[in-house]
């Protein structure tokens, strides 16, 4: 007679199995990751060896055999430079826009939250586009001239004659590029400063104003602060926009002096350069190298975001990569 | 004494009404800067809708969607490739990422309550914010370096990557969503775990996961970064998923470096295409959700399995 004990010790053990394959594909995150740190280190130590501590702070860039020269200094400084402006540029008005969506009413709030998405979900090559066709001719007629008339003899930063493919369009098309994340993240951090830190600032009398620098801003500062890295992180690892709007500079001249000078950054010299690099020369490790560069920047500044926003957001973990 | 008090109670009242105008007025004005950003926001997108369709749509015609491009700057031609590649690569990413984002987000939502979900999860956000080109350069080095030509294959493999953290995290949100119950009465009937976590938990977070997978296309489908260095761009049809292929966005990039008029004209005609997709599928899964998960909507789906029965 068989019970029904022995009966299941035949079975294959499903849940098991199920456990195993859930374990592994849960595991291969970070595979791929230690994968992808091993490969562009290994695929571009040869420029590591050759240059040494010359490729982070050289700024000659010559792939012709024979006198080939790689320092990525310029590339390096571009991408942290458009960042940073971008950075100062987004950040205040995403959170003006996260301060208006948490005070209107909720039918404009709610459409207005959609709509930010949206622009979110509009892609990289598109603002590039548009950029390159449109907002280019308007920011070299309507700011960029202007500036550099007025400034041009005094303000070394508008000194050089405006073209319109700068470093300066570049970081407004990142700028614009960055608001939706930053907003949506500051507005979730908003959300979650409590009803009675709010209600006590108004029951002092304070205005709308003073409630936001009350009650809002002391206690989402670290918020507010890894949301902004966050948008930096998107902003230092943004390729094709960048690459339409920044001119694409390379070697000493590319490295970024004034605002209206054509610069390159880590990812826009790899969209330009990687598929004509030769993979028998050093060009090719050389642009491997950078990626690995950009790729240990932006994990540096995204796991510091992740660290400030998690701390205020345990909640609503989710809404931090929408 | 009385006068004296009189006086400074004057006195205060009045400076309170001095300082409370004061206020008021930098209120209005932190205010009034408030919805200028707001504004300034909002330009940019309605400029780039305005302007994609307005030049795009006049480009459309069925020879654009399906032909070939022409000889460079003919103005000739179409995008028929590049909507087949980005059809094709999304199916393929698909079939790669949607298996590995599922699972792995079952594991986080019902194995990941310890040390190494923990750190899967995290990696996994710090996975989703890796820039998308240093992700072709990895498709590059182990795909293209290894067949020896640029393929299909290492596309859609870079755009799995892309695509397979943002199913993770959605569905591993969904799935918590279930109560434990659901699970608890599945494992009372004696169905075994699999069984349960297939047959009814992911039957009631199908919503949550569609939203995330639907998201995760339509974010790889604008991609460009890692195309450039895995499936190069192509002008003719496919051809083998061993061959290189062309897309969408690379289409319009490589239409943005020409200096021909008609170029940039295909390049609005290519961009109107490719948005449309993407605000198809997004604003798509918004309304599905926002009706489906109002109290309206809820009750219209009560009375509709109602009536049913």
């Amino acid at each position: 007679m068989l019970l029904a004990g022995q009966k299941s010790t035949h079975r294959i053990p499903t849940d098991k199995i199920f456990k195993v394959a859930a374990t592994v594909a849960g595991v291969y995150v970070l595979a791929v990751i230690v994968l992808i740190v091993f490969q562009l280190y290994s695929e571009s130590h040869l420029v590591w060896e050759r240059e040494g501590l010359d490729f982070i702070t050289g700024s000659e860039w010559n792939a012709v055999e024979g006198r080939e020269a790689f320092g990525a200094a310029p590339y390096i400084m571009g991408t942290l430079v458009t960042a940073a402006l971008a950075m100062s540029m987004g950040v205040p008005i995403s959170i003006g826009i996260a301060m208006f969506i948490s005070q209107a009413p909720k039918f404009i709030a709610g459409p207005l939250s959609i709509v930010i998405d949206l622009l979110a979900a509009v892609p990289s090559i598109i603002y590039g586009f548009w950029g390159l066709l449109v907002f280019r001719e308007f920011l070299l007629y309507n700011i960029e001239y202007p500036l550099h008339d007025m400034f041009g003899n005094s303000v070394w930063l508008f000194s050089s004659a405006p073209f319109g493919l700068d470093i300066f369009s570049a970081s407004i098309i990142l700028a614009i590029m960055i608001i939706p994340t930053v907003s949506a993240v500051s507005r979730e951090i908003m959300g979650a400063v409590p009803h009675m830190q709010k209600e006590a600032a108004y029951m002092l009398g304070a205005t709308k104003w003073e409630m936001f620098k009350l009650a809002i801003f002391p206690y989402a500062k670290t918020g507010l602060i890894g949301a902004a890295i966050l948008g930096l992180g998107r902003a230092v690892g943004e390729t094709m926009a960048v690459t339409m709007l920044i001119g694409n500079a390379t070697g000493p001249n590319a490295f970024p002096q004034t605002l209206f000078q054509p610069g390159q950054t880590m990812s826009s010299i790899i969209a330009n350069e990687f598929i004509e690099a030769s993979p028998a020369s050093l060009h090719l490790p050389a642009l491997i190298g950078i990626g690995f560069t950009l790729l240990l920047v932006a994990v540096a500044i995204n796991i510091v975001a992740h660290l400030l926003v998690s701390r205020m957001l345990k909640v609503k973990e989710g809404v931090i990569n929408a | 004494m009385m006068l004296s008090s009189a006086q400074k109670r004057a006195e205060y009242r009045s400076l309170f009404k001095h300082n409370v105008k004061g206020r008021l007025v930098i209120d209005r004005i932190a205010m009034g800067i408030v919805l200028g950003c707001v504004v300034i926001a909002i330009i940019p997108l309605g400029s780039i809708l305005l302007e994609v369709f307005r030049n795009g749509i006049s480009a459309l015609s069925i020879e654009f969607l399906t032909q070939i491009p022409g000889a460079v700057g003919s103005g000739r031609g179409g995008i028929g490739p590049a909507i087949q590649g980005t059809i094709i690569m999304i199916g393929m990413s698909s079939m790669i990422g949607i298996p590995i984002g599922v699972m792995s987000g079952i594991f986080l939502a019902e194995f990941g309550d310890n040390r190494l979900g923990r750190t899967v999860r995290f990696f996994n956000d710090v996975f989703m914010e890796f820039p998308s080109i240093v992700l072709g350069i990895f498709a590059f080095l182990t795909i293209v370096l290894l067949l020896g030509h640029f393929s299909l294959w290492a596309g859609a493999f870079a755009l799995s990557l892309i695509m397979f953290p943002i199913i993770a995290r959605t569905t591993e949100e969904s799935l918590k969503l279930v109560p434990l119950t659901y699970r608890e009465a599945g494992l009372a009937l004696g169905l075994r775990q699999w069984v349960v976590t297939f047959r009814i938990v992911l039957a009631a977070a199908k919503n949550g996961m569609v939203t995330g997978i639907l998201l995760a296309v339509a974010r790889i489908s604008g991609e460009t970064a890692p195309l450039v260095m895995t499936v190069l761009g192509s002008s003719q049809f496919f051809s083998g998923f061993d061959s290189p292929m062309d897309a969408l966005p690379l289409r319009i990039w490589r239409l943005s470096l020409l200096p021909y008029d008609s170029a940039q004209q295909q390049g609005w005609g290519a961009a109107c295409v490719l948005i449309m997709i993407i605000l198809a599928i997004n604003v798509g899964v918004r309304y599905y959700f926002a009706t489906k998960n109002s109290a309206k909507g809820r009750l219209f789906y009560r009375i509709m399995g109602g009536r049913k029965k």
